[in-house]
């Protein structure tokens, strides 16, 4: 384009010639396009011809206009000032002046309340807010799980420990509330002898059979990939990995909290239940997880 | 003849309205100052236009999509179209979101056209950014500007994030999942605020009909007026344009609005349409009935998001845990730096460069119309290219599982290559950037010549780029 500059400027006939058929052309083009998404529309539906059909519509029509804009016009540059953007000092004194006008400016008490007034009204407006949603209180701190809350898998059964293999793990809910965010558990079956578990844990699992909240306690992803050669439980987000043997400690990645563990049991009628709710809230950190240890 | 008289009889017609409309607003004069405003041409200048026009596309197709669209989180179960999906319970947003892809005609073209569109919304936004960047169009008097057109980016990064959320699929709802965990995740405030906006404990029913809100409304209306703010302030203060013969500081050389430049923004307007209809017809885009409804306690791996939250996915896998306590009233999240911190940061210093490189880089205060080459500020060359590095290694980082498997190493191997990648490769590359630029300053484009004892650039695995010194 800056060939205009300081040029003489001449219209290429060949050129608008030229530009004219491709107008014409990609204009005919646009028209049967529409007119066959119309047809089409009316007969099928099919994803693809569709949106080839409206791409040649709309696309024929754009390139028609842009050929038309530099190949048919073939308009030389212009040249245009810049005008300069700051005013000129009067009109800025005149502004200011006026910006001060006393009976504003002067009245500080006036302006005080104001302001006071002001930022008490929009307070006022902000606390509707709060209806938005429940105060968190303890609902962090506890999930669904009870001494005695019947183990069951996503579909509602319930688990028998000669039920669980060593090879995968067992989404599990405690029974009534299956799909229940917080309480989900993942249940595996590892070497009793393997288990390094601290002391206080000794009579949580049940026969090498043992459970750990699913839900992640780095973002809150479920953590359902297991290793199980490694005994390791894997966070497919982002990679968290943690042992199952010894209290779900963080091996690798971005969690740093272990996964609370979930105390078992057997029931009298030989179903596995929970002794209790897990060993500490679950899920990613917060800034007073720990205000109730 | 006959015709001849109608015709004339039409333009004497339509030659009164706009009399009529000009005795009411004074059109006349402010229409002959805007059909000869000027626009200078480079090709470069599009990709702002192509943000706008992907913006009004997706408003177009988003207004057909709402129309279909159930915000509702409520269980039904599915006996529609999609056979595989039979019987199984999903929310009605879903079943929603099924219905328009397989029962309503030109439903999943317009589904896909909006994706597409949000994808290249964004593409073309940071695009047109770095154009800015790299050209010092951000100088005085376009700092405004630059604020603003960062902001959108958020504003867009947020558009896309709600909108690719609300079909409550296995994928998004994973991803949903994390962004309450990085609210609940904030010192001080953040369980409560996370309670707030997701009215409760996740998993709520009130998820799905709040993303709507912000995605059709809220978000929409704050990018429209910014556009508006945007496009007002170029209209005040001109384009910038690259030197060049008769081009000064204080003239603006190129194309008439009218004719040609009308002609030419609506030709190219259709074109993006075109483009994005060709794709929304010819290439799938985010399958949700493949992955299947959302349930709390389900996951897909490898989970991919939009690929311009990658790289906040990227930060949540690199960044090394860091989780301490101050008693047992304050913990330091692990979340909280990766997902607040870093993107804080990374926006606080795109906001603040202009001001930063006048401060203390070029002590430049002058107005500027003219622009820079991507080389005339070494220092800016070096910088951006090193703010680029981050953003690329975090974003692959965002996939760290499936490089992992394509160059056959384990998952931790892979994650620690990137987090020395993050590190290194920003400064490699942009110290190799400020250098090439020094050269090209110096040597113009001679330095790419062989037997010139430049600097050359070789990607290296990590997919950073390494200097390969003087031979
Ligand atoms: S959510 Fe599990 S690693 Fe991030």
């Amino acid at each position: 384009m800056s060939d205009a500059i300081g040029q003489e400027q001449r219209y290429d006939n060949e050129r608008g010639a030229r530009g004219q058929r491709l107008v014409l052309v990609s204009f005919a083009i646009s028209m049967l396009a529409s007119a066959g998404l119309i047809v089409f529309y009316v007969f099928s539906g099919w994803t693809q011809v569709e949106g080839v059909l409206l791409g040649l519509a709309l696309g024929g029509l754009g390139i028609g206009m842009i050929a038309w804009s530099t190949d048919v016009l073939q308009i030389p540059d212009h040249v245009e000032d810049r005008a300069e953007l700051r005013s000129s000092e009067e009109a800025r004194a005149t502004a200011e002046s006026l910006l001060d006008s006393p009976g504003i400016t002067r009245r500080t008490m006036l302006l005080r309340l104001l302001g006071g007034a002001g930022g008490l009204l929009a307070a006022a407006l902000v606390v509707p807010a709060l209806s938005l949603g429940p105060h968190p209180g303890q609902s962090l701190f506890r999930t669904k799980w009870r001494r005695g809350s019947r183990v069951v898998d996503a579909d509602g059964n319930l688990l028998r420990p000669d039920y669980i293999g060593i090879k995968s793990i067992t989404t599990i809910f405690p029974e009534g509330h299956v799909g229940s965010g917080d309480s989900q558990a993942v249940l595996m079956r590892v070497d009793p002898e393997s288990l390094q578990l601290p002391p206080d844990r000794k009579n949580w699992t049940v026969e090498g059979i043992i459970a750990y909240s699913k839900v992640c306690t780095h973002a809150g992803c479920p953590v359902n990939l297991y290793r199980s050669q490694a005994r390791e439980l894997l966070c497919p987000c982002h990679q968290s990995t943690f042992n199952v043997l010894d209290g779900g400690q963080v091996v690798f990645g971005p969690a740093k909290r272990p996964l609370p563990q979930l105390p078992l049991m057997v029931d009298d009628e030989g179903y596995l239940a929970a002794r209790g709710d897990f060993s500490g809230p679950i899920g990613p950190s917060f800034w007073d997880i720990h205000k109730n240890d | 003849m006959k015709t001849e008289e109608r015709k004339l009889d039409l333009i004497a017609k339509s030659k009164r309205q706009r009399e009529w409309l000009d005795e009411r607003l004074g059109s006349a004069s402010w229409a002959v100052k805007g059909m000869r405003y000027v626009f200078p041409d480079h090709w470069s200048f599009l990709l702002g236009e192509v943000a706008l026009f992907c913006f009004v596309i997706l408003v177009a197709t988003g207004i057909y999509l709402t129309l279909f669209f159930r915000p509702d989180s409520t269980e039904v179960i599915y006996h529609g179209s999609y056979a595989p999906l039979d019987g199984q319970e999903m929310s009605a947003a879903y079943k929603s979101v099924l219905d328009l892809s397989f029962n309503v005609r030109m439903g999943l073209l317009f589904r896909q056209m909006h994706h597409w569109a949000a994808n290249i919304f964004v593409t073309s936004i940071i695009l047109h950014q770095m154009r800015v960047f790299f050209t010092g169009a951000f100088r005085r008097p376009r700092e405004l500007n630059w604020i603003i057109g960062v902001t959108l980016l958020i504003l867009a990064i947020g558009l896309g994030f709600t909108g690719y959320s609300l079909p409550d699929d296995l994928l998004s709802g994973t991803g949903l999942r994390i962004a309450y965990s990085v609210v609940l995740g904030i010192p001080f405030i953040g369980p409560w605020l996370a309670y707030l906006l997701f009215g409760g404990e996740w998993p709520t029913p009130a998820t799905i009909s709040r993303l709507f809100v912000f995605h059709v409304m809220l978000l929409p209306a704050l990018i429209i007026a910014l556009i508006g703010a945007h496009l007002l302030l170029i209209m005040r203060q001109h384009h910038a344009d690259f030197p060049g013969p008769g081009k000064t500081e204080r003239n603006v050389v190129g194309q008439p609005a009218w004719p040609s430049q009308a002609l030419k923004s609506t030709g190219l307007m259709l074109i993006v349409f075109a483009v994005i209809a060709i794709l929304g017809g010819l290439v799938q885009i985010n399958p949700v009935w493949a992955y299947g409804p959302y349930r709390a306690w389900v996951v897909s791996a490898p989970a991919q998001p939009d690929w311009y939250v990658g790289w906040l996915e990227g930060s949540l896998r690199l960044f090394p845990a860091v989780e301490f306590s101050i008693t047992k009233w304050f913990t330091w999240p692990t979340i909280f730096a990766p997902s607040v911190l870093v993107p804080g940061l990374v926006f606080l210093v795109m906001y603040m460069y202009p001001f930063i490189e006048k401060r203390f880089l070029t002590h430049d205060y002058a107005e500027h119309n003219l622009l820079d080459y991507p080389y005339s500020v070494p220092a800016r060359a070096g910088i951006g290219m090193a703010g680029f590095t981050f953003g690329f290694v975090l974003t692959i980082a965002g996939g760290n599982d499936v490089l992992a498997q394509v160059f056959n190493i384990s998952i931790y191997e892979m994650t620690w290559i990137l987090r020395v990648a993050a590190i290194v490769g920003p400064i490699v590359v942009g110290y190799a950037a400020a250098k090439l630029a020094e050269a090209l300053q110096r040597e113009g484009l001679g330095v790419f010549r062989s037997h010139q004892p430049g600097l050359q650039l070789r990607r290296n695995a990590e997919g950073g780029f390494e200097e390969v010194g003087e031979h």
